[in-house]
């Protein structure tokens, strides 16, 4: 863990890594996570929709595992490892395989649930390698889309499952935590 | 859809949580979890004036056996956690069952099973299940620790018998007897959400096939976890058929409980929940303890 430092009695100082780089900035505490990575590090990629923890747009992995980052506030991801959806593919200029996939199947319409449900899949993906349609279902049930009706959504991950697992250098780039 | 301002502190050791919840009182909260907390706070209807974060404290987050085979569960352990656990599967499958019911893997990624307990949310899964396995929450304060039966923790809406300077520290789970079963089962709108009725059970036979213990307790029915305990009188001592299953669940929905109407759904509409989960609940825990019904 690192080391909040309270500035006075309402500011906090605090170190995070987001997307394998480290920040330290001091912001009031009451500052959620979500508006952190959007306002502070203009990480957009991160979108907030209900703001109370039930419709999974703003889903981002704090060490690896699926949270919402609109019900945590930022100085608690003090000393923690953050991804967000920006830090999903190798480099700028490519997709990762679940996005691809997404691309591919049109698993997205107008795209503001896409990043939670990334987010959410990811971790999924890394523990269930050959998942049931059910398994996938059940997995995105605490993310809402409004366009899709889901439908392209499994079938985008039904495809991700295949070319993940066929491909041992894309599971890789996946799970570097 | 933003909190208040309030006064931040996260304290790396029981005892400095604890002074700081005696300086503070009820201007406190603490935040385990957060994942009822923080949007309570963002609608603003909770405006604490001091945020106590208990998620510095490392040693409130453990799955200990004890030595009569049960479970010492720490506070701060988190749902995903027990749902994993291969130890609170084999000790306590009850709970492990419970955990696909509460809200979504990113929910109990953060939520924790202590933070859940004294939160003490009515329509809760984790308030029952406790109260069904009959555990003892452990709390401590400025003058040490005490035990709280869990038939005592819970004492009206969203209310526990938690003093204002106490923090729930652990719930320690009993042995599972032996011919026992057990069942959880609610009715919700949407997979995650809150249930709009539901009930957990437990129940224990004797060596002649009767049963010998019931412990029935329905959640979203009432201001908190509501033991059914008629339903439960009138299983114990008998051999367990359908007859008598239909019977006592028709008496846990009718006499036992008295559900409220809200938006999610009408007092009746919940009564008829009661009864039917009840049943097959009651159904499936014989089942597991080995009864042919």
């Amino acid at each position: 863990m690192g080391t909040v430092v309270a500035i006075s009695d309402s500011w906090v100082t605090f170190t995070v890594v987001v997307n394998g780089e480290r920040v330290t900035r001091t912001v009031e505490p009451r500052m959620l996570l979500s508006d952190f990575l959007r306002h502070e590090l203009e990480l957009t990629g991160t979108h907030v929709g209900c703001e109370h923890g039930s419709c999974g747009a703003c889903t981002i992995l704090m060490d690896g595992h699926a949270v919402r980052s609109c019900i945590m506030f930022a100085v608690q991801s003090d000393g923690h490892e953050l991804t967000t959806v920006e830090g999903l593919a190798a480099s700028q200029h490519e997709l990762h395989p679940l996005q691809a996939a997404f691309r591919e199947k049109h698993g997205l319409q107008c795209g503001y649930c896409t990043a939670g449900f990334l987010m959410t899949l990811v971790p999924f993906l890394r523990e269930n390698s050959h998942p049931t349609e059910q398994e996938i279902r059940d997995a995105i049930s605490g993310n809402i889309c409004r366009c899709t009706g889901y439908q392209n959504i499994v079938d985008a991950v039904t495809l991700a499952a295949s070319t993940m697992s066929n491909s041992t250098a894309a599971t890789h780039s996946v799970v570097s935590e | 859809m933003k909190p208040a301002p309030f006064r931040y502190f996260a304290p790396t050791t029981l005892g400095e949580a604890i002074n700081l919840l005696s300086e503070y009182g009820y201007e406190a909260k603490l935040l385990a979890g957060g994942q009822s907390l923080i949007p309570t706070m963002n609608f603003r209807l909770a405006q604490p004036a001091v945020l106590i974060d208990l998620n510095r404290i490392a040693p409130l987050g453990y799955i200990i056996p004890t030595a009569p085979g049960g479970l010492r569960v720490g506070a701060m352990t988190r749902q995903r956690h027990v749902e994993q656990s291969a130890l609170v599967a084999e000790r306590a499958p009850l709970l492990t069952a419970t955990m696909p019911f509460v809200a979504h893997v990113q929910i109990r990624n953060r939520g924790t099973i202590g933070g859940s307990l004294a939160h003490a949310d009515p329509a809760a899964e984790l308030p029952a299940v406790v109260s069904a396995l009959g555990g003892t929450l452990i709390a401590r304060g400025p003058s040490g620790e005490r035990r709280i039966p869990i038939d005592e923790f819970y004492v009206g809406l969203f209310a526990t018998d938690l003093a204002e300077d106490e923090i729930l520290t652990e719930i320690e789970l009993p042995p599972m007897p032996p011919r026992s079963g057990y069942s959880i089962l609610e009715i919700a709108r949407r997979h995650g959400d809150y249930a709009l009725a539901g009930v957990a059970v437990q129940v224990e036979m004797d060596a002649q096939a009767k049963c010998h213990a019931a412990r029935i307790c329905y959640f979203s029915v009432g201001e908190g976890p509501v033991m059914a305990s008629g339903a439960a009188a009138m299983l114990v001592g008998e051999r367990a058929t359908s007859a008598l299953v239909e019977a006592a669940a028709q008496h846990a929905a009718t006499v036992d409980l008295d559900p409220p109407s809200d938006i999610h759904a009408g007092a009746r509409f919940r009564r008829h929940l009661a009864q039917v989960l009840g049943r097959r609940a009651l159904v499936e825990a014989f089942s597991r303890a080995g009864a042919i019904l």
